[in-house]
């Protein structure tokens, strides 16, 4: 029997080990109107506070506000495990009376990472990328309406293709049990509707014993997730503190799941597919930007589009370098011809200067 | 009482009894053994004249404004205990959100102590619900304007009616939604452009996802951010009457607006009684509780104290200036509509006042 032992079955381990070693990027964009809770939720979700020196502007000064993409980083660790966390925030998304195209800034956004990321890939010192692109995007839909509302939409529609969307309903302590199923189910809906893609959740392994197997699809079905969100720590009589909101009328338990999804989501987030969010950030969203950019260059023998999967990802090493726009690239080789001119005008200037200060020098020795 | 001099103060006092001045001096109490005193009887005109209401009944115009889904019908469905919103008539919740804002008003006659009031609830889907809201408050302020061209139509003619309709929108509640932050920039905006021409009470809606504190603040700050942008909700400052009101009314404005509310058309037993409210696995919120929400306060203060005053102020005051502005752009009353047979010409916008 031993002689067949090979001992690969260590890898996981040591892959494990690595990452511990390396630690984990991660990043998170955060979006939807504003006072629907994401803020709290965030401080919920990950235990900071994040957000404490938040000024949130008053009407007046959003009449004329644009929208803004903030980026704000706080490193976790937990079990001997770094996670850099990344945080994007979509500030006056959804405010003005006139929001048309207000998401385009967000596109643009998600799309500059990918960029970025394509350039680094293509250069030539490959060892420490920085992994900037959005791993995932909670999408945060109001309670207070009757589904997705025309902007919802159309925020979705312009992004399911280049993140991974996951739908949150905010400030879920607004709805009555049946009312959270009913607004759950339209949009669902919706979204078949609008054919909106959102993150799929991987179906668990056949091997998973029933109990798992049942608790997964509990969870799928109970998206998009009603989640409340606290920072305070409610201390009731006979009965140990919990994070909650209280009200004259009762308090609600942010991590009780008879009251949101809340521990749901941050299972499903956090806990277990952190590591498949980034990595259908990169296999799958991030292949068909590539796959998208590199079909608009006018080029012979480029691929065409239906490459999107891993195996195809090896097979494009045919292209040959440099990966680059070839618009680019001469874009760049010009620009690094006007330093070097540059450069050279300089020297010869100070060299100039220089020769005159020593015929001056010599003129006045001889005085 | 003034005794009515012309026809048109007749026609007014019929509709709108003028409010009745009160005293310098106060009166001396009445005692069954007045007559020493020389009682007259003049003060039963408050009987004659409620008499005269439970037979001819009134008008109220209720419009109600807001995003789709903050509560509107269930609202007004709550205040007056009937089904009156478009929730209750054969619209379909699933219908699409309109793509522009529409007009819709439902009348109903409801009937209580004796008393009719026919009311009628205008509603205004589409409002607030498209990615471009720009100038969605358009249609609203037009209808406005053309209720009151209509009623100036009819008192402008020669040969009245006895008791001219009264479609003039009272009163209009517009509803806020609870983000906890501030005003929504469509708020100010609408609230700017509207205030001028109509009684607008703001509520909070949906309140039940702020807690005490966050309730408070938001009130306080939507306060501020109304008083900084000159948008004057009712009961305005300008119209109080005497100290009385001012008082009473300070009190509303400074403490109790905008109320956030609750509705609710369901029933759930609470301590052995049955009570309209919302049951959530963290306990029932019971819309008539003051210590839960507003909405009583809302209910006394639109139908127990101030329905009248909202009718007279919408009758005296914006009224009266929309009559005002039209006679001038026109160069005088036309003799009517009969002699010349021309219609008066189209409605004027109301421009916006400019914040200062």
């Amino acid at each position: 029997m031993d002689k067949e032992y090979v001992g690969f079955a260590a890898l996981p381990n040591q892959l494990h080990r690595k990452s511990v070693k390396k630690g984990f990027d991660f990043t998170l964009m955060v979006a939807g109107e504003s006072g629907l809770g994401k803020s709290t939720l965030i401080n919920s979700l990950f235990l900071t506070n994040l957000y404490e020196d938040r000024q949130v502007p008053d009407a007046s000064a959003r009449l004329t506000q644009t929208l803004t993409i903030e980026r704000r980083g706080v490193e976790i660790e937990e079990g001997g495990i770094k996670v850099k966390l990344t945080l994007v925030d979509t500030p006056g998304f959804g405010d003005s009376v006139d929001c048309s195209d207000c998401w385009l800034p967000v596109v643009h956004f998600i799309e500059e990472q990918f960029e970025q990321y394509l350039r680094d890939e293509s250069g030539l010192n490959r060892k420490n990328i920085q992994d900037s692109r959005v791993h995932c995007c909670l999408y945060f839909i109001s309670p207070f309406g009757r589904g997705l509302r025309p902007l919802d939409v159309a925020f979705l529609r312009a992004v399911h293709d280049k993140v991974n969307i996951i739908p949150v309903i905010g400030k879920a302590d607004a709805l009555m049990p049946k009312e959270t199923q009913v607004l759950k189910q339209k949009i669902r809906d919706q979204l078949k509707e609008e054919e909106i893609n959102i993150y799929q959740f991987p179906e668990c392994d056949s091997d998973e014993d029933e109990d798992f197997k049942k608790q997964d699809a509990e969870m799928k079905e109970s998206i998009p997730f009603a989640v409340v969100g606290s920072s305070k720590v409610v201390k009731n009589v006979g009965t140990r503190p919990v994070r909650g909101r209280c009200y004259s009328w009762g308090t609600v338990e942010v991590e009780n799941p008879h009251h949101c999804d809340f521990l749901n989501l941050r299972r499903m987030l956090v806990q277990t597919h952190l590591q498949d969010l980034k990595e259908v950030t990169h296999d799958l969203l991030y292949e068909g930007y590539r796959a998208r950019c590199l079909q608009s260059l006018v080029r012979p023998g480029a691929r065409d589009r239906a490459s999107r999967s891993k195996l195809s990802r090896q097979s494009t090493t045919e292209i040959p370098l440099p990966m680059l726009p070839l618009a680019e690239t001469e874009k760049l080789i010009r620009e690094k011809d006007e330093e070097l001119r540059r450069m050279q005008e300089m020297l010869e200037k100070m060299q100039a200067q220089m020769q005159q200060g020593q015929a001056q020098g010599e003129q006045s020795d001889a005085f | 009482l003034r005794l009515p001099e012309t026809r048109t103060d007749a026609a007014m006092s019929e509709l709108v009894p003028e409010p009745r001045p009160k005293p310098a001096v106060p009166m001396k109490p009445v005692s069954i053994n007045s007559s020493l005193l020389g009682y007259i009887g003049i003060d039963t005109i408050i009987e004659q004249m409620r008499r005269k209401t439970m037979k001819t009944g009134f008008d109220f115009n209720i419009m109600v404004v807001g995003q789709s889904g903050l509560g509107k019908s269930t609202l007004v469905n709550t205040l007056f205990k009937s089904q009156v919103s478009r929730k209750s008539s054969s619209w379909n919740r699933e219908e699409k959100i309109p793509k522009t804002v529409e007009i819709k008003a439902i009348g109903h006659v409801i009937e209580e102590g004796g008393v009719k009031m026919k009311l009628t609830v205008i509603d205004t889907p589409g409002f607030g619900d498209q990615i471009n809201n720009e100038n969605c408050w358009e249609p609203i302020e037009k209808y406005v304007n053309e209720q009151y061209e209509k009623f100036l139509k009819e008192e402008v003619n020669i040969s009245r009616k006895k008791r001219i309709p009264d479609t003039r929108v009272h009163c209009c509640l517009y509803f806020v939604s609870p983000t906890g932050h501030s005003l929504r920039p469509l708020d100010l905006e609408f609230m700017k452009h509207l205030s001028k021409v109509v009684n607008i009470i703001p509520v909070i809606a949906k309140a039940d996802t702020m807690t005490l504190e966050e309730k408070s603040e938001f009130k306080q700050r939507v306060r501020k951010e109304l008083e900084v942008n000159g948008i004057e909700f009712y009961p305005q400052k300008e119209f109080d009457e005497d100290l009385e009101d001012k008082t009473e009314n300070d009190k509303i404005r400074q403490e109790s607006m905008p109320f956030a509310v609750v509705g609710s058309d369901k029933e759930y037993q609470v301590n052995g009684k049955r009570v309209l409210g919302r049951k959530t696995p963290w306990g029932i919120i019971e819309v008539e509780n003051l210590n839960h929400c507003e909405f009583a306060l809302l209910r006394d203060f639109v139908i127990r104290t101030h329905l009248q005053d909202l009718k007279e102020v919408t009758h005296n005051i914006h009224y009266e200036t929309y009559r005002a502005k039209r006679l001038n752009d026109s160069g005088g009353l036309p003799p009517g509509e009969g002699l010349l047979g021309t219609a008066l010409p189209p409605v004027p916008a109301t421009p916006c006042p400019t914040a200062e």
